[in-house]
């Protein structure tokens, strides 16, 4: 019996002969290139020495971690104690990734809903005007949300102007304002993974789980969403991962108090004041947290799965 | 006489400008296996879906034990469906599927597992309970979409085509189980199904529905037997429709004049009048006789083998084509195809359609 139920969709060994091998070293190429060599050289970097106007000297050393957990005082000889700046950037960032992450989870469902419903041809007229904002840069894109959002830009202005509010609400540098760059940039990448998972939604399952007494609530709860979990989970993901490195809307919307991890390493391979090895080290932290969590998600799944 | 499960009154469902069920009235007695009958797109998957609940009705009323459930979300009424995919939670295992109906009626957890116990036997899959329903075959799985539509003790169980997805083999071995449960469990089924066989085989009565409309309402052998118009005589079995000049209709019987000018009297369907009309014959009911001593004559035109039995095409004179079944025995006197050969009808066997 468990012969049977084995999936039987892996390349047929018949029709592809030895190829198999061979035909991998496309994606092997492009994984090793573009994924695993940079991967290696910020590991490298981030334990070498920092050169004083960029670069590295190629010399072992753990300064740069050690500057971001420790301090040392000004001369680096004073006792070590926790350094709580770049930890609270940290901290900050994910919280404001997660933030991020609810905000674009609560909007982006009810809309890959409503557009894995229409009819056949307005769904890709829907899917198209979610991705039109996309085909303007970001940079551009964040800017003009600066403008729009500042004491005297537009916003405020029609506030004013319907009387809802006499004075300008300040949002510019505000976590409001990073909110509100990150849910603008990265909601497609939530509504695109839910629409595919909600597309292939049977719908007959939610009559049945009508049929069976259970009202919208429950079924929505108990159905639906165990059903289009992986769709949920996989815009997460891709919501939370790049909220957490963001830079252009921390910095551009959020100003020096709102700093992100983001901002932080690329202010390391900036100009002058760079520090390669510290910005690596904070890379490789920032990379590692993510791989926590994924481990912890792929973990749960795996019991999910087995149980 | 038993009381009326389900009473449909004069039931009309339009999506848009287009009419999917029109003027619908039925009346399915309590304990009665019930069967909607007909051919894709007419209406009776609707039917079933406005007495589940998932279709809003348009006019009309639908009593459940003299209940009107018409305005009711899906939730609220006492019936269960088995989908025609079945429409299985994919994340939960067989248990939990039919736990959840009897969850959300308020049964504790030990209740409900109680009851799982017992749906799961009635089917036959105890020990697949804890399986999830991507590693049970297809059959499997209908059982399961059965057990969990029967967990609740509905009044009412709706089936819509819950068959179509199985093998030929196995098929014909579920309508026999489906019907000993119907007569076990004492619950009134409403079957939906475009397989006539299926129909015939397992119903207390059937609604032949054709265009939103019910044509004829009644059991197997009424509905084989006496179709009321030409549509259910030709999607029930298989029939000869003979072109007759119908001379005069009176009392339920009617005078007409056969192809090749025999006169013939024969029982009517209500409804049929004096002029062009037909004549439906069973193949099976139909005999040789001597050419020019019989009520048609006309030439064999082929043999076609099917085992049990053999089909004879025989043309009559004004060109029409007629099949003749014969049992294929050894006394049985089965003419060579070119034979002129005479037809004449077993006593009762033809009656005069509707068009």
């Amino acid at each position: 019996m468990a012969g049977l139920l084995k999936k039987t969709n892996s390349p047929n060994n018949a029709v592809y002969g030895g190829l198999g091998g061979w035909l991998m070293l496309p994606a092997w190429a492009v994984i090793g290139i573009f994924l695993v060599l940079p991967v290696l050289m910020m590991l490298v970097y981030s334990f070498l020495t920092k050169e004083f106007r960029g670069g590295v000297i190629w010399e072992f050393s753990m300064a740069a971690y050690d500057q971001f957990f420790f301090d040392r005082g000004l001369f680096g000889d004073d006792p070590p104690v926790i350094e709580w700046t770049y930890i609270t950037i940290f901290w900050r960032s994910i919280w404001q990734a997660a933030l991020a992450t609810f905000f674009c989870l609560i909007i982006g469902f009810p809309t890959a809903w409503f557009i894995a419903t229409r009819a056949g041809k307005n769904r890709s007229v829907w899917l198209f005007l979610i991705t039109i904002p996309y085909w303007v840069n970001l940079l551009i894109r964040t800017i003009s949300m600066k403008f729009l959002i500042r004491d005297t830009g537009p916003l405020n202005e029609w506030l004013i102007a319907s009387g809802l509010i006499s004075e300008p609400i300040h949002m510019i540098n505000t976590n409001f304002a990073v909110q509100l760059g990150l849910f603008y940039s990265y909601l497609p990448f939530m509504v695109l993974p839910i629409y595919a998972s909600v597309e292939r939604y049977n719908f007959a399952l939610s009559e049945a789980a009508a049929d069976l007494y259970a009202s919208r609530w429950t079924t929505l709860r108990r159905i639906i969403l165990p059903t289009v979990r992986p769709g949920i989970i996989a815009g997460c993901i891709l919501v939370f991962v790049p909220s957490l490195g963001a830079f252009l809307a921390p910095d551009l919307l959020g100003g020096a108090k709102n700093f992100m991890i983001g901002s932080l390493i690329e202010e390391q391979f900036k100009g002058n004041a760079g520090n390669w090895p510290f910005g690596a080290a904070a890379s490789m932290i920032l990379l590692s947290m993510v791989l926590i969590v994924l481990t912890f998600y792929a973990r749960a799944q795996g019991k999910e799965g087995a149980r | 006489m038993r009381d009326i499960a389900v009473d449909i009154l004069d039931l009309t469902k339009k999506y848009g400008t287009f009419t999917a069920l029109r003027n619908v009235s039925l009346d399915i007695r309590d304990n009665e296996f019930f069967t909607l009958l007909g051919p894709s797109g007419c209406g009776k998957t609707t039917l079933l879906r406005c007495i589940a609940g998932f279709e809003d009705v348009t006019t009309g009323a639908i009593r459940l034990y003299g209940e009107d459930i018409a305005d009711l979300p899906p939730n609220k009424r006492p019936v269960n469906t088995v989908f025609q995919n079945y429409a299985l939670f994919p994340h939960m295992n067989v248990t939990q599927n039919i736990m959840f109906g009897l969850l959300r009626l308020g049964q504790s957890d030990a209740q409900a597992r109680a009851r799982v116990g017992e749906v799961l036997e009635m089917v036959q899959l105890t020990e697949f309970a804890t399986r999830l329903p991507a590693q049970l075959s297809g059959g499997q799985q209908q059982r399961v979409a059965l057990a969990r539509a029967l967990a609740p003790n509905p009044k009412v169980l709706l089936l819509d085509e819950p068959l179509s997805a199985l093998d030929l083999k196995l098929r014909q071995a579920v309508r026999l189980e489906l019907q000993q449960l119907q007569r076990e469990t004492g619950i009134t089924f409403v079957f939906v199904t475009h397989d006539q066989e299926e129909a015939l085989t397992m119903s207390d009565r059937i609604a032949v529905i054709a265009e939103g409309h019910v044509q004829q309402v009644g059991n197997a052998r009424d509905i084989y037997q006496a179709p009321v118009n030409r549509f259910v005589a030709d999607f029930i079995g298989e029939t000869n429709l003979i072109d007759v000049e119908v001379r005069d209709v009176s009392g339920g019987m009617a005078t007409c004049d056969l192809p090749g000018g025999a006169a013939f009297t024969c029982p009517a369907a209500a409804g049929a009048k004096a002029g062009k009309g037909h004549l439906s014959v069973r193949p099976e009911r139909m005999t040789f006789a001597k050419a020019g001593a019989a009520l048609l004559s006309g030439t064999v035109a082929r043999h076609v083998f099917l085992g049990t039995d053999m089909q004879v095409d025989v043309r009559l004179s004004d060109d029409e084509l007629l099949t003749v079944r014969v049992q294929n025995s050894e006394d049985s006197h089965i003419p060579e195809p070119g034979a002129a050969i005479g037809l004449n009808f077993e006593a009762g066997a033809a009656r005069l359609l509707v068009d």
